[in-house]
């Protein structure tokens, strides 16, 4: 048993002409916190919708907890459920309440019992601050609380990674950091976390690794205090100097 | 003397305002009013309509309606779904029958399936209901379908994305997430539909219809047939007034409500 979760191998994604992915070659170890950075067009989004294969590759092998989601013959119905997704967009049903909202996969696809499941809707709520508000509709919630209660739909599942695609970008600033901090304490707990990410110091603080992703490929990787402040390769510098200001 | 744009607007309108006052001036005294009522609002007449017309003609037009509705929702549902579908065939099924189905008019569609397929095949309608509603859903679907289908493709992406996240099936995630949205976006456009319908139903009587089975518009040609009046059909399309106004001004209201929500 290999202490990999999520193993991407030569992936290559394009999206008619236009090469977004070329060549990625990554590795995530269990418990293991990676954020991927870089300019927006870079592909880094692209990649981590291909980890729980919302977009096909054109070429090469993803693999999450040693089966292969590439295999024409995986069942990706199953194996998404161990691939917890948080999107930018939250992406909550408007027509179902909080509690609905983490309820309904673990009803519909992992067929727990109503009282089962929301035993475990209420303990992940509590887990992102909003018990009290399991009863609201989404358009009831700020944005801050709509991502936390995506965050808590997504580890019902009991996912073993947690892919988070620009979690904070659409919220405004003064709610980030409720989410950054719900983040913050998965990490801590030991989840497996792939987060595409413009929050450099969320990823200075609480990364493992950062990699830095250009036109479609790794530029650079390793822990955050040397990509971030030491880095080697002159598109990070340029790309750090104009997120970080002068620097 | 030159005037202003709004000196100018103003003028025309009070222009409209006269030549209406005056249009309405004429119609009143041009009109012989004792022949129109005597023709058309014959008070004997309108009692004689009662209670049939309710009790018969307007519950045959719901029936008509209902068993339209209910078959061309649900074909029309399926329609829809094949025509996003990935299967080839599928869509080409769904789109020629749509197309087919909405470019011939009902009263054709009804006199094909209501005396052509019998002839051609020796097969007999089971009834009267059955062989009037059937056509009426089977046409009902055309529409229907490209109306769910346009509130399906108005969901946003990302709620499909984040169903199959979660490890629903496709077909799971259209059952539970896709679809229950797109029906809260067509509501209006869907009671539109039945409205349609129940004054489409008055095309059913060209299939010959039983005293028994007789709808609204049946119901009172046969009275204007009997008092020699144009008075039944004056009643028969109030009653139709009075089954379609709560339905239209339902949409307005969903319609108003919709604008609020949106900001």
């Amino acid at each position: 048993m290999s202490d990999v979760v999520v193993q991407l191998t030569e992936l290559r994604k394009s999206f008619g002409a236009n090469e977004v992915l070329r060549g990625i070659n990554l590795e995530v170890k269990r418990g293991e916190v990676v954020c991927i950075i870089g300019p927006s067009g870079s592909g880094k989004s692209t990649l981590l919708r291909c980890v729980n294969m919302l977009e096909t590759p054109t070429s090469g092998t993803v693999a999450v907890g040693g089966i292969e989601l590439t295999d024409p013959d995986c069942d990706l119905d199953a194996a998404r459920t161990s691939l917890g997704m948080v999107f930018q967009q939250f992406n909550l049903f408007p027509h179902m309440t909080a509690m609905e909202n983490v309820t309904v996969a673990l009803r519909k696809v992992l067929k727990r019992s109503r009282s089962e499941a929301e035993l475990i809707a209420g303990e992940q709520l509590a887990r992102v601050g909003l018990s009290e508000k399991a009863l609201s509709y989404p358009a009831q919630l700020s944005g801050g609380q709509q991502q936390r209660v995506a965050i808590a739909r997504a580890l019902a599942m009991g996912p073993s990674v947690m892919l988070f695609d620009e979690a904070t970008s659409a919220l405004d600033p003064e709610l980030v950091g409720d989410v950054l901090a719900v983040m913050r304490s998965l990490a801590e707990e030991g989840m497996t976390m792939l987060v595409v990410t413009h929050e450099m110091g969320f990823a200075r603080n609480v990364a493992d690794r950062v990699i830095f992703m250009d036109e479609g490929v790794i530029m650079e990787q390793g822990k955050p205090a040397d990509v971030l402040g030491n880095p080697s390769v002159d598109r990070t510098k340029k790309f750090l100097a104009s997120v970080l200001g002068t620097h | 003397m030159s005037l202003s744009k709004r000196q100018r607007a103003n003028l025309l309108r009070y222009f409209v305002y006269a030549a209406t006052l005056i249009a309405l001036a004429l119609l009143i005294f041009i009109v012989d009013w004792s022949k129109l009522s005597n023709a058309m609002f014959k008070w004997r007449i309108i009692k004689e309509q009662f209670p049939d017309i309710l009790t018969k003609a307007a519950r045959n037009t719901l029936i008509f309606t209902f068993f339209g509705f209910i078959g061309g929702l649900g074909l029309g549902l399926i329609l829809a779904l094949m025509r996003l579908s990935k299967v080839r065939p599928y869509r080409w099924f769904a789109a020629t029958y749509i197309e087919v189905l909405r470019g011939i008019p009902l009263l054709v569609t009804l006199l094909i399936l209501g005396f052509g397929v019998p002839i051609a095949t020796g097969w007999t309608w089971p009834n009267m209901y059955v062989q009037g509603a059937a056509p009426l859903a089977l046409v009902a679907a055309a529409y229907i379908a490209e109306t769910i289908r346009a509130g399906i493709e108005a969901v946003p992406r990302g709620q499909m994305e984040a169903a199959r996240s979660l490890g629903m099936s496709y077909s799971r995630a259209m059952i539970t997430v896709i679809i229950p949205q797109a029906f809260r976006i067509i509501l209006p456009p869907l009671t539109n539909e039945f409205v349609l319908l129940i004054k489409d139903t008055s095309l059913i009587s060209v299939l010959g219809v039983t005293e028994g089975t007789r709808d609204l518009a049946q119901f009172g040609r046969d009275g204007v047939g009997k008092f020699a009046n144009a008075t039944p059909l004056v009643v028969a399309g109030l009653v139709y007034l009075i089954l379609t106004l709560p339905l239209t001004q339902l949409v307005a209201y969903m319609e108003r409500k919709a604008k609020r929500v949106r900001r």
